[in-house]
């Protein structure tokens, strides 16, 4: 006697959690199986095994089915083929969009093309994620970037009104979406240290201040991609490096400011001209596309790792960031005042946040 | 032209890609009806099209609006070659074509593909404006309600239940004409489609003529079956129980009747009826029947009297009761002749329901079946009467000449089976058949025709012409014992049809009780029972050699009766191992494959008060020398002794103790006796009856004599009991649970499994189909482990054989969870009673609310019967004239309240809450409007079998489809749930080979408006909860 057939259709569609969860995770219905089995459903329940099999091929069948309709989160709310409560729905949105920290960062900067689909399989066997959700969530990334991609107006906003996500998820989908946009390289040994948090937000900061949509509200692609204008401005800011009579100025100022209250104060009063180069050099160099990807790897190296051989406490980054930005301001021979702001304010920002071991 | 139909196509959302190149579609929508067509424009390259297009007018006779379904058509403009079809919608407008329903449809359908499915959906409007013709030739019978639903429906009271209605049509089956060899599948699952829906209006209408012939207004209990014949064509045909019935929000209607008896009400009866000499002349309908008709005046003085039986009045209206002790007898004879006699002029004195007014039924006999086996290959002509006109593609195929015999043919089948069945009924002792139904089992070219019912005795003051006297009842219920009446037997003791143990009646000491009931109805309001009921089931598998034509035939009519009987033992025998000693809502359903047949019977077992405690199940040994084996024997009796008392346990099963001098007579051997009546006709012709009991042995005794009955015995102790915190059952409620909570699933469940070995033993096949069947039940109360306390309610199984090795079982029913605790503290309460009533005779403590009320109904005003009767309300004594009072009441804000609702459904954009139902009530809800009969035929095909997903992708996905245009079509009606409802057919044949599946199903069920209990009690200062309750919702229908 073998089962050919065996289907149970409810006229509101049964959605058991922790099965959606095994196949979000892209585990087989045998190992799913399994792994109910180890949860001790059956003991709980008086269940057979047989009975779990049935139970786990339907609801994996079901959730198949509504994987068409979880591409575009819309239609599972105007469908009328599945009826689901509306707190369910938003559970198995919420739930088929969310993602491995492992596997962001493996992908984070990254374009999202054919080519890194194919290295998903390293991906997988790294991370021990299934490659079956190793697929989805770059398909998520994929598919996300691409509805957003070309569209107007702020980019959290528009990934929770396609994709119907919770603030929170639509604002990591919008860092995805803006690294993935800029090509940032996330992947170096340096940066290993990083979490997706951390990067996520300095992209927040970054589409804040960074953007078109910083100045204009009212263009295509405007938290997408970096102020073309804003990055050619920047060169401007070389003068606070080249110029060395500002140099020097910006420095006794900030030492000035902060003597007594820095515990590596020496340390800090040795460093900051190769720190300051360091950070303007960065801005400077943010016209080449090249540079642009290379912006965390350049921070790391150029501030972050230099401090951190230094053992300065957080606090001292701290003070020596706000310091050192609002210093710039009773420089009165640079002009470029708004520019330093807008540069600083979201770099001061970025690295604190990067600032940790 | 009576009637002009509207259409206007307002928009297409999430349409499928039908260019490749832009990604886009260019819709346009065909609108037909009849034959005409409309067009919309093309919209062009959009998946969300905004057509909004004029109102299209038809004008057509409502003959056509009867038959002829809406039809639909999205399709892809193409420049260059043919426009490729996306999608259909078909509409039955015919919720449209009476006043009390529907206005207007008007919502998002799906469009579906047979090969593709569901793509996309569509906004449409309809609306029928309709003249009113006053021809009296006329072919329609627009107006005619139909009502799924085997009650009287809740917002409904029933005037007059003036009996069976039957129809049928045939037609040649699209898929057997030689032009589907060349045609699409699409094409020729279209033509079927549509044929269907063709076939199942016309059917509707005619069934509908007849309902107006006999003065009826509506159509209660109406199931419609299609027989795939194959080769010999396609049988659409229905029964149903015709019924005048009143709305209840109409005061008019209501008031004159019960509370104030004017003269002009009274006076009806006799005007219309004025031939008095019915007995000898025979009157041309059935409905005159002078006998019956009494002035209401005459009767609220005789309500009034005191509650003493007075024979010398009661006879003249000739339902006063059987049931007044010492007179029984002979009462009893003129009460059935009486009754008999206004039956007896109906051709089939049949009734489709399985729920009933209070005070309608007034003995039970059991369950009557006739089953007939015939061939079909031996009618072999197309037909067209049925639906001339209407078939012009097919008219192409009419090689033949034209017969119209078919349809007389299968006519006369169905005559003979309801014929037989009426015969069982009389051996009863009883003039009608309730609980009616009949069903068809099809392989290659033999066909079972089956048909069951309950034998029984009605009150035949629904069956006639005129205004009802509610309060005629209390006069009834007076001499009727409450609670037990039913269980009386209406047979004669010394004249019995099979050997019969009786005692007398646990409840009331007078009247005689059989120690075990069969019924195909639902448990009556009123009858006393303690615990809780429980699903029973009893399987069966025959091997049969294969076999063509006669021969097949005659070998299924010899394996038929040992079916029976050991269907019906296993029943027996399952029941006493609950310690239980009814059945109601039996269904047996025999399936013929081509070499085995199947037989399940499914039904809810209960402990009925009034009929004796069932004794145990004793095993005895063939060889009772050898010692080991006595052994074994004694090990499996103290197993069976175990489960009996476990079971009592588990369904809360402990009925007082009566000691024998109270009852007045020597407690019974428990025996084994039948109600079951059948026999088996090939080709008509002889009539055989089988006695299935055991005759003089006693049954209870199962005997051991080969390995055989060894493994009967254990398969009896396999079955496994549900899960704590479930309970099932196949009637609509479950005794001993009445605090339903709003929470409801409906679901399908199927499964077909593979038969392995060749050599295939009855035993071996008996074994796969038990575990089939239980693990499907394992597999639900898992499933549903999240509702608990829960019970799965109108549980229904259908067993098909699709091919040689394949079984399958669909299992539809509704899942509901109720409140626990007070679950409990009710149950108890309920024992607590039954208890009472059966250890003190209290039946004057029981009268005295009742003669409170009587007497005070006529002389005091309104409002204080009211409060009177609310206190007393839940038991099972109330004047139902009363309850209706309160009823009553609710209705014209019931009526307010849909108004302000119905609105709600349009205004809002997402998608609504559509709930199904098997039952015909919502726990929790009132229904408010019934907005028609919803019947929906579909198919589904395709030829990327693995790419869907394999078989259970497929099937699953069509089920989820079908629910999903049930939804839709409620919806667009303004309706929120669909009530009674009930998958009829579900074919599905696979050759997977071929990558290929094909699958029909057949859905029906009642749309309705409910609204949730809480939202009412806003408005309404009424009783709370019990209301809607079904044990109380009897109550609604009386006066």
């Amino acid at each position: 006697m073998t089962s050919e057939l065996d289907i149970f259709v409810g006229n509101t569609t049964l959605i058991d959690e922790d099965v959606y969860r095994l196949w979000l995770d892209g585990y087989s219905v045998g190992d799913a199986v399994a792994l109910r089995v180890r949860s001790g459903i059956l003991e709980q329940t008086g269940a057979t095994a047989a009975v779990l099999q049935s139970d786990t091929m339907d609801h994996y069948r079901t959730f198949h089915m509504l994987e068409r309709l979880l591409h575009a989160p819309p239609k599972l709310l105007h469908q009328l083929i599945y009826q689901i409560p509306p707190s369910r729905q938003a559970l198995l949105i919420e739930r088929y969009y969310a993602f491995d920290e492992a596997f962001v960062r493996e992908v984070l900067g990254k374009k999202l093309s054919k080519g890194t689909k194919k290295d998903l399989d390293d991906i997988s066997t790294k991370t021990g994620i299934t490659l079956k959700s190793c697929r989805r969530q770059f398909d998520n990334f994929k598919r996300v970037f691409k509805v957003v991609e070309e569209m107007r107006g702020s980019l959290v906003d528009n990934v929770q009104q396609h994709f119907l996500l919770s603030d929170r998820l639509a604002r990591d989908y919008a860092a995805i979406v803006f690294f993935a946009n800029n090509r940032f390289e996330t992947g170096k040994k340096k940066l290993q240290y990083l979490s997706f948090g951390d990067f996520a937000f300095c992209a927040e900061l970054m589409i804040q201040n960074w953007t078109l949509g910083a100045v204009d509200s009212q263009v295509d692609d405007m938290d997408m991609d970096l102020d073309k204008e804003f990055l050619q401005d920047l060169k401007e800011l070389k003068v606070l490096v080249a110029d060395k009579d500002l140099l020097d100025l910006h420095k006794s100022l900030v030492c000035t400011a902060l003597r007594g209250k820095l515990g590596v104060f020496s340390e800090m009063e040795a460093n900051f001209k190769n720190l300051s180069r360091g950070l303007v050099n960065v801005a400077t160099k943010l016209t080449h596309n090249k540079d642009v990807r290379d912006l965390f790897v350049d921070l790391v190296e150029k501030f972050v790792e230099p401090c951190r051989s230094d053992h300065w406490p957080l606090s001292d980054v701290r003070l020596f960031l706000n310091q050192y930005s609002a210093s710039v301001h009773s420089l009165d021979g640079f002009r470029h005042q708004a520019l330093w702001d807008r540069y600083m304010g979201t770099l001061r920002g970025c690295l604190l946040r990067l600032y940790h071991d | 032209m009576p009637g002009k139909l509207k259409v206007k196509i307002v928009a297409g959302r999430h349409l499928p890609v039908m260019d490749r190149a832009s990604d886009l579609t260019d819709a346009f929508v065909e609108v037909k009806f009849g034959n005409t067509t409309f067009k919309t424009d093309v919209y062009p390259k959009s998946l969300n099209p905004q057509w909004n297009s004029e109102w299209f007018k038809f004008e057509v006779d409502d003959e056509d609006l009867q038959d002829e379904p809406l039809q639909i058509t999205v399709l892809d403009h193409d420049t260059y070659s043919a426009n490729d079809a996306i999608g259909k919608v078909y509409i039955d407008i015919d919720p449209l074509l009476y006043s009390e329903a529907a206005t207007v449809i008007s919502g998002w359908f799906p469009i579906y593909d047979t090969i593709h499915g569901i793509r996309g959906e569509i906004n449409v409007v309809v609306k029928v404006d309709l003249f009113n013709d006053l021809n009296r030739f006329r072919q329609s019978s627009c107006g005619v309600k139909f009502f799924c639903t085997t009650s009287i429906p809740k917002c409904y009271r029933a005037v007059i239940i003036h009996g069976f209605v039957e129809e049928l049509v045939v037609n040649e089956d699209p898929e057997y004409q030689w032009i589907d060899r060349i045609r699409t599948p699409r094409a020729s699952n279209e033509a079927r489609q549509r044929l269907i829906s063709l076939m199942s209006g016309e059917l509707q209408r005619k069934i509908g003529l007849k309902v107006l012939e006999m003065r009826g207004n509506a159509v209660v209990g109406y199931l419609q079956c299609f027989d795939l014949e194959g080769e010999s064509g396609l049988v659409v045909r229905a029964i149903g129980t015709a019924c005048t019935l009143d709305k209840l929000s109409s005061p008019a209607a209501f008031l004159p009747a019960c509370n104030s008896p004017s003269k002009e009400m009274k006076e009806i009866p006799f005007n219309e009826d004025p031939n008095p000499n019915t007995h000898s002349s025979g009157p041309s309908t059935p409905l005159k029947n002078q006998t019956y008709s009494f002035s209401p005046s005459k009767s609220y003085s005789r309500q009034s009297s005191s509650s003493d039986t007075d024979l010398s009045l009661t006879p003249k209206t000739g339902m006063g009761s059987g049931s007044a002790g010492k007179e029984g007898g002979p009462f009893k004879a003129l009460l059935r002749q009486q009754t008999q006699s206004a039956l007896e002029q109906r051709e089939f004195p049949f009734f489709t329901l399985t729920a009933f007014p209070p005070g309608f039924l007034v003995h039970v006999g059991g369950v009557v079946s006739a089953r007939s086996v015939k061939l079909l290959d031996r009618i072999h002509n197309p037909a067209f009467v049925g639906i001339m006109g209407n078939t012009r593609s097919y008219k192409l195929l009419d090689w033949n000449s034209f017969n119209s015999d078919e349809p007389e043919t299968r006519d006369a089948w169905w005559a003979e089976i309801r014929q037989e069945i009426k015969s069982h009924a009389k051996a009863l002792g009883c003039h009608a058949v309730v609980g009616y139904s009949e069903s068809t089992s099809i392989c290659e070219e033999v066909c079972i025709l089956s048909a069951s019912g309950t034998a029984a005795v009605l009150n035949p003051r629904f069956l006639q012409d005129g205004t009802v006297e509610g309060c005629l009842e209390q006069r009834l219920e007076e001499n009727l014992p409450a609670g037990c009446g039913f269980c009386h037997i209406p047979y004669d003791e010394l004249n019995m049809p099979f050997p019969a143990h009786l005692t007398y009646c646990y409840n009331c000491r007078k009247q005689k009780v059989p120690d075990v009931l069969f019924t195909t109805i639902d448990l009556p309001t009123d009858a006393t029972v303690i615990g809780k009921g429980c699903l029973i089931q009893a399987r069966l598998c025959r091997l049969k050699k294969k076999a063509q034509a006669e021969a097949n035939a005659t070998a299924i009519s010899n394996l038929l009766p040992f079916m029976e009987y050991e269907v019906h033992t296993q029943l027996m025998n399952k029941l006493k191992l609950k310690g239980m000693n009814a059945l109601f809502g039996l269904r047996i359903q025999i399936t013929v494959g081509e070499n085995m047949l199947m037989g399940l019977a499914s039904a809810t077992g209960v402990y009925l008060a009034a009929l004796p405690t069932p004794g145990g199940i004793q095993i005895a040994g063939k060889t009772p020398n050898d010692g080991s084996y006595e052994q074994h024997i004694s090990h499996m009796q103290k197993k069976i002794n175990d489960t009996i008392a476990k079971n009592k346990e588990l369904y809360e099963i402990n009925p007082p103790e009566i000691s024998e001098e109270i009852i007045g007579s020597p407690i019974p051997e428990p025996r084994q006796r039948s109600r079951l009546l059948r026999s088996q006709s090939e080709s008509s012709d002889e009539v055989t009856e089988l006695d299935l009991s055991h005759g003089k042995k006693d049954a209870f005794v199962l005997e051991i004599d080969d390995t055989d009955a060894m493994e009967d015995v254990h398969s009896l102790l396999t079955d496994v009991p549900p899960p704590s915190g479930f309970y099932s059952c196949n009637t609509e409620i479950m005794p001993g649970i009445n605090n339903w909570t709003s929470e409801i699933q409906m679901f399908t469940s199927v499964r077909v499994i593979r038969l392995s070995s060749l050599n295939l033993t009855n035993h071996a096949l008996n074994k796969n189909f038990n575990d089939l069947c239980e693990n499907l039940l394992k597999s639900l109360y898992f499933k549903l482990r999240s509702m608990i306390p829960c019970c799965l309610c109108h549980v229904n199984f259908t067993v098909s054989l699709p091919e040689d090795e394949l079984i399958q079982v669909t299992v539809t029913a509704v899942a509901i969870t109720f409140d626990k605790n007070q679950a409990l503290q009710t149950t108890k309460a309920h024992v607590e009673k039954s208890l009472q009533r059966a250890s003190t005779d209290n039946e004057e403590l029981l009268q005295f609310p009742l003669e409170l009320c009587s007497d005070s109904l006529p002389s005091h005003p309104f409002p204080p019967a009211k409060e009177h009767l609310e206190s007393a309300s839940s038991n099972s004594g109330i004047p139902a004239a009363q309850r209706a009072v309160t009823v009553e009441k609710t209705s014209p804000m019931g009526e307010g309240n849909f108004r302000n609702r119905s609105a709600a459904p349009c205004a809002n954009s997402t998608v609504g809450v559509v709930k199904m139902t098997p039952l015909s009530f919502i726990p929790g809800a009132k229904i408010t409007k019934y907005l028609g009969i919803i019947n929906m035929f579909f198919i589904r095909e395709t030829t990327s079998l693995r790419e869907e997903g394999g078989v259970s992708g497929f099937l699953h996905a069509f089920i989820a489809e079908v629910f999903a245009m049930v939804r839709a079509h409620v919806a667009a009606l303004g309706g929120n749930a669909v009530v009674s409802y009930i998958m009829k057919q579900c074919v599905f044949m696979e050759n997977p080979n071929k990558n290929q599946a094909q699958c029909l199903i057949n859905v029906s069920g009642d749309a309705v408006v409910f609204a949730r209990e809480s939202e009412l009690e806003v408005v309404s200062t009424q009783q709370p909860a019990a209301n809607c309750q079904p044990a109380c919702t009897g109550g609604e229908v009386t006066t």
